[in-house]
């Protein structure tokens, strides 16, 4: 009884555990670290499906479950809670299934490139579960922090001076949104006197016609630090060059850390300017669209203007990105929910099939002289003379590594362009038929959307073949040496993207009702309010 | 009392304002530092501007809440205070390895060309 209540800080507690745990070995004992870390994310996965089991609940309680857990075991609204719904859980599977990957294949080579690597993806992992589990606007800023500060020392993981100065204006960049973070959540706590988010969704139709244009000025000030985090144009310049610049692995799991921003502003704006809001009502809905949209277009010019795909990698990171803010914003105008729900799916799909894209580079790129390869775009002169057989140094280097590439590769093109039968075009096709099935929206925003939508996935088409074709045809050097670590995790990636696929109904299913329930902020505000579960949990944990 | 900690609080978070958007490190390194102090007073202020009001009531019976300050800015602005520290020294850190690799303060790790930088 007292485990399945404190299951859900267990996300915190365990990479919060293992990081900390980690920092005890020397450097020079890898793998029992490398053990440890894949422990724990390993653990982070279970614990991550078992809440979202939770999460979905029973009939009786409306197929929402609001648990929620009191630290220092306050009563509701004075103490720090942490809330699971079905969102906060889709996105901690989501961390969970990134992470294990990403950690096995740093396993291979990368964690030795600097101190601490170990530790470091531990506290960002601890980092992203708690901004996704918190239910007050303060402690959000505390783990936005903790992630953060993670970030900062896996950015510069490897060293380098491309590292540093990437690092210095990735660090100055959110050391100046946190600020803004400040500044808005003090706004906020200024008008209305509280910091939990259940409690401002119910006062926010409240608020005096005095005090709602300082409350509207505070959640905008607050919510340019989000999407400073989610790479809205124009806030989003940082974006490529820091992701080009880190480790493989680390760019890895940063394509999830713009996710956050995502989660924060979908999370914030339904809740607090949903239906129930008053005048305040679908506030910042037009910027959400309009920017996600030019976030888009930055993207597309992005991937087609690339000469290098670490490069075209962090635009398509921005292109997913905008995709789903505008689908925010378009939901908060009124879009429905099945425009959301597929909103959520394709976010999901994305983000899996950048994160494998970013394991692929350095494997792509390697032995061919890095980056030269990648220029070589006009690189026609080459002749076709290479014969593709592999040499065998080392035991653990696996044949055929070209097809194995080429293969994840084309999944990764499949979903990042949408085309039919992988996951992509599933969340593309729910979205549209979404919007355009309910027809709430008027034609001037979403045909534009449409537009931009289908253009964002015809450049990637172009820009991700282009690279394919120069890297797995037209090359004529030597297959590079891929070690069995470093294949593992691209395939678990394929056959996660291919089971959210094939269960695609299940996955649909799912993010639809997070879709109905994030349209009712009472769902999610009344849960977490409710004065007798609170009761039974004192009584539980004072026993 | 409001009036002198507004100007305050302008006066830092214009001269932060101004010192982060120059090229050097140290000058950027000092605007957050501003920064973040303007940001701080700006937390505090948010509970209200009170005079010598206690802000930890006493437990147990009933209390007049107007007699006290809010106690919650002030817990915020000191893990605010905390945070900002600890992050800025961070970047200082990098900022010091930047120097040692490139041999130069310039934010972007390199001079720019004489004629170009203006002041």
């Amino acid at each position: 009884m007292l485990a399945t209540e404190h299951l859900i800080i267990a996300p915190i507690l365990i990479p919060l555990i293992a990081g900390a745990l980690m920092l005890l070995y020397d450097e020079s004992q890898r793998k029992a670290k490398l053990g440890i870390s894949i422990a724990s994310t390993i653990a982070l996965l279970f614990v991550a499906i078992e809440l979202l089991n939770r999460s979905k609940g029973t009939p009786l309680s409306g197929g929402n479950e609001i648990s929620f857990y009191l630290l220092g075991n306050w009563a509701v609204p004075f103490g720090i809670i942490l809330v699971l719904d079905r969102l906060s859980a889709l996105m901690l599977v989501l961390v969970a299934m990134l992470a294990i990957p990403t950690m096995v294949y740093a396993g291979a080579n990368w964690h030795k490139q600097g101190q601490h690597f170990n530790s470091l993806f531990q506290f960002l992992l601890m980092g992203l579960n708690g901004a996704f589990l918190t239910g007050d606007l303060f402690n959000l800023f505390v783990f936005f922090e903790v992630l953060l500060a993670a970030s900062y020392g896996l950015l510069l993981h490897g060293s380098g001076q491309v590292k540093v100065r990437a690092g210095i204006h990735y660090i100055a960049m959110n050391l100046v949104g946190s600020l803004f973070f400040l500044v808005g959540v003090a706004l906020i706590y200024g008008v209305t006197g509280t910091l939990s988010m259940a409690q401002l969704s119910q006062m926010v139709g409240n608020i005096a016609p005095s005090e709602r244009p300082l409350f509207h000025a505070g959640a905008a000030i607050m919510g340019v630090a989000f999407l400073i985090k989610a790479g809205l144009w124009p806030l989003s310049f940082w974006l490529p060059i820091t992701y080009m610049a880190s480790a493989a692995p680390v760019a890895a799991i940063f394509s999830v850390m713009t996710k956050v921003g995502v989660y924060v502003i979908l999370r914030l704006s339904m809740l607090i300017f949903g239906l129930g809001a008053g005048e305040s009502a679908g506030f910042g809905a037009d910027v959400l669209v309009w920017g996600g949209m030019a976030t888009m277009l930055f993207g597309v010019f992005g991937v087609l203007g690339s000469q290098g795909l670490g490069r075209m990698a962090a635009h398509l990171v921005l292109i997913s990105s905008g995709t789903v803010l505008s689908a925010i914003g378009l939901a908060l105008m009124g879009g429905g929910t099945v425009l959301l729900s597929g909103a959520l799916y394709y976010m999901v799909s994305s983000t899996l099939a950048t994160t494998m894209l970013f394991l692929l580079i350095e494997p792509m790129t390697r032995e061919q002289g890095g980056i030269a390869a990648m220029l070589a775009l006009t690189a026609d002169a080459y002749g076709l003379d290479a014969d593709e057989e592999d040499e065998e140094e080392g035991g653990l280097a696996i044949p055929g590594t070209m097809t194995i590439l080429g293969l994840c590769f084309g999944v990764c093109v499949i979903v990042l362009a949408s085309l039919p039968p992988l996951s992509g075009f599933i969340g593309k096709v729910a979205m549209l038929s979404g919007m355009l099935g309910v027809g709430a929206l008027p034609g001037w925003v979403s045909w534009p959307f449409l537009a931009v939508l289908m253009l964002s996935g015809f450049a990637t088409l172009l820009g991700l073949v282009r690279i394919g074709i120069q890297t797995f045809w037209a090359s004529d050097s030597k297959p590079p040496k891929v070690l069995a670590m470093e294949f593992a995790p691209l395939i678990l990636l394929v056959s996660i993207i291919v089971a959210i696929t094939l269960r695609g109904d299940a996955v649909l299913r799912y993010t639809d009702a997070t879709a109905r329930a994030l349209h009712d902020p009472l769902i999610y505000s009344v849960g977490v309010s409710e004065p007798r579960r609170s009761t039974v949990t004192q009584e539980e944990t004072g026993e | 009392m409001e009036i002198v900690l507004s100007a305050a609080i302008g006066v830092l978070a214009a001269s932060g304002i101004w010192l982060v958007l120059r090229p050097r490190t140290f000058q950027v390194v000092i605007g957050l530092c501003l920064l973040s102090y303007a940001v701080n007073i700006f937390i505090f202020s948010m509970g209200r501007l009170t005079i010598g009001k206690p802000a930890i009531m006493p437990k147990g019976g009933w209390v007049n809440a107007a007699e006290y300050a809010d106690p919650l800015p002030q817990a915020l602005v000191l893990t605010a205070i905390v945070i900002s520290f600890a992050t800025t020294a961070l970047f200082l850190v990098v900022m010091m390895v930047s120097k040692g690799l490139t041999g130069t303060d310039h934010v972007d790790g390199s001079e720019p060309d004489r004629n170009s930088e203006g002041k």
